[in-house]
């Protein structure tokens, strides 16, 4: 019998257990093991041993274990941590004791979501967009839908991704995934957006913004040329528009605010980051009605039969929760918050002189260490200074030299941190 | 732009075809509420119909992106909202009727209060510092899988890490099959539960379907009719990588005896296969036959277990499900399935709502497990009134004491023609066994979730139709 530790792979500062940390399998093979006639997946085979967060989570416990009494601050994995407003909560807790009566019992929901959110989500945030109730389809969360997306568009796809981003972590190591894998360096020397003329073209196009891990609004000339791009070489554009709501300035919120990105992009979008959903799981993915496939076939309605067969819809009572939040302008402070904090490490690291992106439009602070290696930084911050960040290479080779820093955090823990980071390196 | 006016193929005629897609449609989205009628709505979603031969408007823009061949292979919607969609049609068609749903097997009686207070108190956990959490495991809370292994797999040698938590067996059942990829043989029971053949088709390891069988090429069919008592001659079966197993049957309601189990455990072991059992009505059993897989010694190297809150608990829209990948599960080259999975779950899912699962746990109390096994008994009370009514007009009837569903005969018929017939003169929604697959047909299901009043009232209009 092989002995396996299963890893968890998900890192929560306050749920922190070294016991469940542990990243390398210890498999030890007996004798009269039976192996199953079934192969592997080859593509799943692919994938390397270790990857980013949970090697964090090692590198986190080794240190704790140098160091029990050090006081670790958490600005490694993007969890949430403030409280949902009142206003939410207890709409979900009455829909939840409905549930308990006769007139609020709800079975199954429609795999598409529930019409009021749906309707919900096409007002608050595509209103003048023309985007219709039937074109959202709600969800468990980004990382869900973007799963059901590769399983539409199938394995004979290409596809590139921004380097650095967050799927390019995972993209990479699943290589197996898509036919071909193309990164789109994003960098301060080309202002976050890749120079398209460079970029060969592929079926899918994955475009962050904000951009997690830099921060990045894309400009609304940038999402022109995307959508330009996709528009020339025929690609469908995935559009992940989570962070939209920490926009301050005017950057398009919606890739739909551009015209012509109707015929060419999907958004996925989540209330994971505005609404603390983190753990409570919504999420949407809007199709547009006018995408098709090569051969005039609607992307939505083979989107709509994966999610009918493949999905059973999101809770129900999260879906009471989402509508709440939209009908709520309390979910507002949570991100204020958030966008507070990330002002806070930016002046800090200004202060220091270290050069940082990102912070103002989205809650990750992009930290450029040249001439360094991001493993390096990280090891070091950790070391001196106790706080858990993530090595940029984490998110691609495009992230080497720079570290993410991220906003979430109770006040009194980002003024430590960066209280620490000025001592460390002033 | 207008999504209808498809060329449907003509091929595919209605009486015979297993997904019967009418021109009309449009189709609002299936809301299963069973207790109000929706009002039809056009909502620009064409959801049930064949594929298309070419755009409407061939000047309108087209990406270069290939559409994936594998979702051209589905015939239609899948089932459930096709019955759904009917029933809609229906309900326009008689908006006075009382339309009573015996159709999609959902859930109607309230929740138990022990599970969903602890659930509204999760919610209003939500809002205190103390009680906020963010992301949790994606395999779910320690607590949760602990409690899991010890109400459904105490002693059987399952550990509480080989259990991860779900939003339900149908999503478990995808992610299987992105585990599996596409290069896997697959055998089913026909008639089955939809999913594991549309996911099957969609992962790219079936061919074409064959409208003459009105099968998909490459996936194994295993019979189970009345003859044969509902478990395939294995002895006829051809070795498939993938063998899925559902116990209690869905849509038969057989549930298979110790016996029976053994030899399937025999028969994957022998060919070095794999089975996916799904246990969502293992407490709907009556008969004294084996709860989980893990009871027939040497499952644990040849099983997956997939199992649901749904029908335990009335989850169907809260979503709670589970799936126990043993550590002795091995691909063949020595690779632990479980390694797989959990990547699988890392990467495509982020975990079951955090309140769901506070839900969960309460339904694994004691107090929760008296309360879920009360509404199941209701169920299975509806169901006896069901199997009554269908004996005493002299159909041969199937399944009810095992399961939540009545697997009713109509020798020489076509179910979606009984369907219609059912639903156009007792407005009573079933199910056409057809749907399920070529096994199906000539067969309808009965479900027995609804409220008694409306279960009652159902079997009095059978009763008189078929008197």
């Amino acid at each position: 019998m092989y002995k396996l530790l299963i890893c968890n792979s998900t890192l929560s500062d306050k749920l922190f257990d070294p016991g469940c940390l542990h990243t390398s399998f210890g498999i030890r093979k007996e004798k009269k093991d039976h192996y199953t006639n079934v192969p592997r997946n080859a593509n799943l085979e692919k994938l390397p041993k270790g990857y980013l967060f949970p090697e964090i989570s090692l590198r986190q416990h080794q240190h704790l274990e140098q160091h029990p009494d050090a006081s670790l601050i958490s600005l490694g994995i993007g969890d949430t941590t403030e409280p949902v407003p009142d206003i939410v909560t207890s709409r979900m807790a009455d829909f939840a004791s409905g549930l308990s009566t006769l007139e609020g019992y709800r079975g199954y929901g429609a795999e598409q979501g529930n019409k009021e959110l749906r309707k919900a989500i096409a007002e608050t945030f595509y209103k003048d967009v023309n985007v219709k109730d039937s074109e959202v389809f709600v969800s468990d969360g980004a990382q869900c839908d973007i799963a059901r997306l590769q399983l539409l568009l199938g394995s004979r796809v290409t596809a590139s991704v921004q380097d650095p981003s967050f799927p390019a972590g995972d993209l990479d190591h699943e290589t197996g995934r898509y036919h071909r894998l193309e990164y789109m360096k994003c960098g301060p020397e080309n202002k976050f957006f890749p120079d398209l003329r460079r970029t060969s073209s592929t079926d899918v196009i994955f475009f962050c913004s904000p951009n997690n891990p830099t921060g990045h609004a894309a400009t609304r000339q940038q999402l022109e040329q995307l959508v330009k791009f996709a528009k020339d070489n025929g690609s469908i554009i995935v559009f992940d528009s989570a962070y939209a709501t920490y926009i301050s300035d005017d950057s398009p919120r919606s890739i739909f605010e551009i015209p012509g990105a109707k015929e060419v992009a999907v958004e996925i979008s989540s209330f994971s980051k505005f609404a603390g959903f983190t753990g409570v799981r919504l999420g949407w993915t809007v199709v547009p009605s006018e995408l098709c496939f090569s051969n005039g076939f609607p992307v939505i309605h083979d989107f709509n039969r994966v999610v009918c067969t493949c999905f059973n819809g999101a809770s129900n009572i999260a879906q009471a929760g989402g509508l709440a939040c939209l009908s709520s302008e309390g979910v507002r402070t949570r991100v204020n918050y958030y966008k507070e904090n990330a002002e806070i490490l930016l002046d800090a690291l200004a202060s220091l002189n270290i050069k940082a992106y990102g912070g103002q439009n989205a809650p990750y602070v992009w930290v450029h260490f040249p001439g360094m290696n991001s493993w390096e930084v990280f090891d070091m911050i950790l070391e001196k200074a106790n706080i858990i960040t993530v090595p940029g290479c984490g998110f691609g080779p495009g992230g080497e030299e720079f570290l993410r820093i991220s906003a979430f955090g109770h006040r009194e823990s980002i003024l430590e941190a960066a209280r620490r980071l000025k001592a460390l390196f002033s | 732009m207008p999504l209808h006016q498809f060329h449907f193929n003509a091929s595919i005629s209605s009486s015979s075809s297993p997904f019967l897609a009418p021109p009309s449609a449009f189709n609002s989205f299936s809301s299963r509420h069973q207790n109000f009628s929706l009002p039809p709505r056009d909502l620009g979603i064409c959801r049930c119909v064949a594929t298309p031969q070419e755009a409407k408007t061939p000047t309108a823009y087209k990406t270069n992106v290939s559409r994936n061949a594998n979702m051209g292979k589905l015939q239609a919607g899948y089932l459930f909202p096709e019955v759904a969609r009917r029933r809609n049609a229906h309900k326009e068609k008689y908006p006075d009727a009382q339309v009573i749903s015996l159709g999609i097997g959902d859930t109607t009686e309230p929740i138990p209060d022990v599970i969903t207070s602890s659930m509204s108190k999760k919610c209003q956990a939500l809002s205190t510092l103390e009680g906020y959490s963010g992301y949790g495991a994606e395999q779910g809370e320690k607590s949760l899988r602990a409690a899991i292994r010890s109400t459904f797999y105490a002693d059987l040698g399952i550990d509480d890490d080989d259990i991860f938590v779900s939003d339900g067996a149908k999503c478990d059942i995808s992610r299987l099959q992105v585990v599996f990829g596409s290069n896997v043989t697959m055998a089913v029971q026909d008639p089955s539960y939809p999913a594991y053949v549309d996911s099957s088709v969609i992962m790219g390891q079936t061919g074409q379907f064959q409208t003459d069988v009105e099968k998909y090429a490459n996936i194994e069919y295993m019979n189970c009719t009345p003859e044969n008592g509902f478990f395939p001659d294995l002895s006829k079966s051809p070795r498939t990588d993938i063998i899925f197993f559902c116990s209690p049957n869905n849509p038969t309601g057989a549930a298979a005896t110790r016996e029976q189990l053994t030899r399937l455990v025999q028969f994957a072991k022998d060919n070095g296969s794999i089975i996916v059992y799904d246990s969502a009505y293992a407490l709907y059993m009556s008969d004294d036959n084996p709860r989980s897989i893990f009871e027939i010694p040497g499952a644990r190297e040849v099983a997956i277990e997939t199992s649901s809150f749904s029908k335990y608990a009335g989850f169907t829209g809260v979503r709670l499900g589970w799936t126990v990948v043993p550590k002795e599960l091995l691909f063949s080259d020595g690779f632990p399935v479980a390694r797989d999975f959990n990547r699988v779950v890392c990467t495509c899912f982020n975990g079951a709502s955090t309140v769901a699962q506070a839900g969960g746990l309460a339904c694994l109390s004691p107090e929760g497990l008296k309360a879920m096994h009360e509404v199941i008994g209701f169920y299975k009370g509806n169901t006896e009134i069901i199997m009554d009514t269908f004996n005493s007009l002299g159909f041969k009837v199937y399944g009810g004491r095992n399961a939540p569903y009545v697997w009713v005969h109509f020798p020489g018929r076509s179910s979606w023609d009984v369907f219609a017939e059912i639903l156009e003169k007792t407005h009573v929604v079933t199910t056409p066994g057809s749907g399920f697959g070529p096994g199906g047909e000539g067969f309808v299901r009965v479900s027995a979730f609804g409220h008694r009043g409306n279960v009652l009232e159902a079997c009095k209009r059978f009763r008189q139709l078929y008197k």
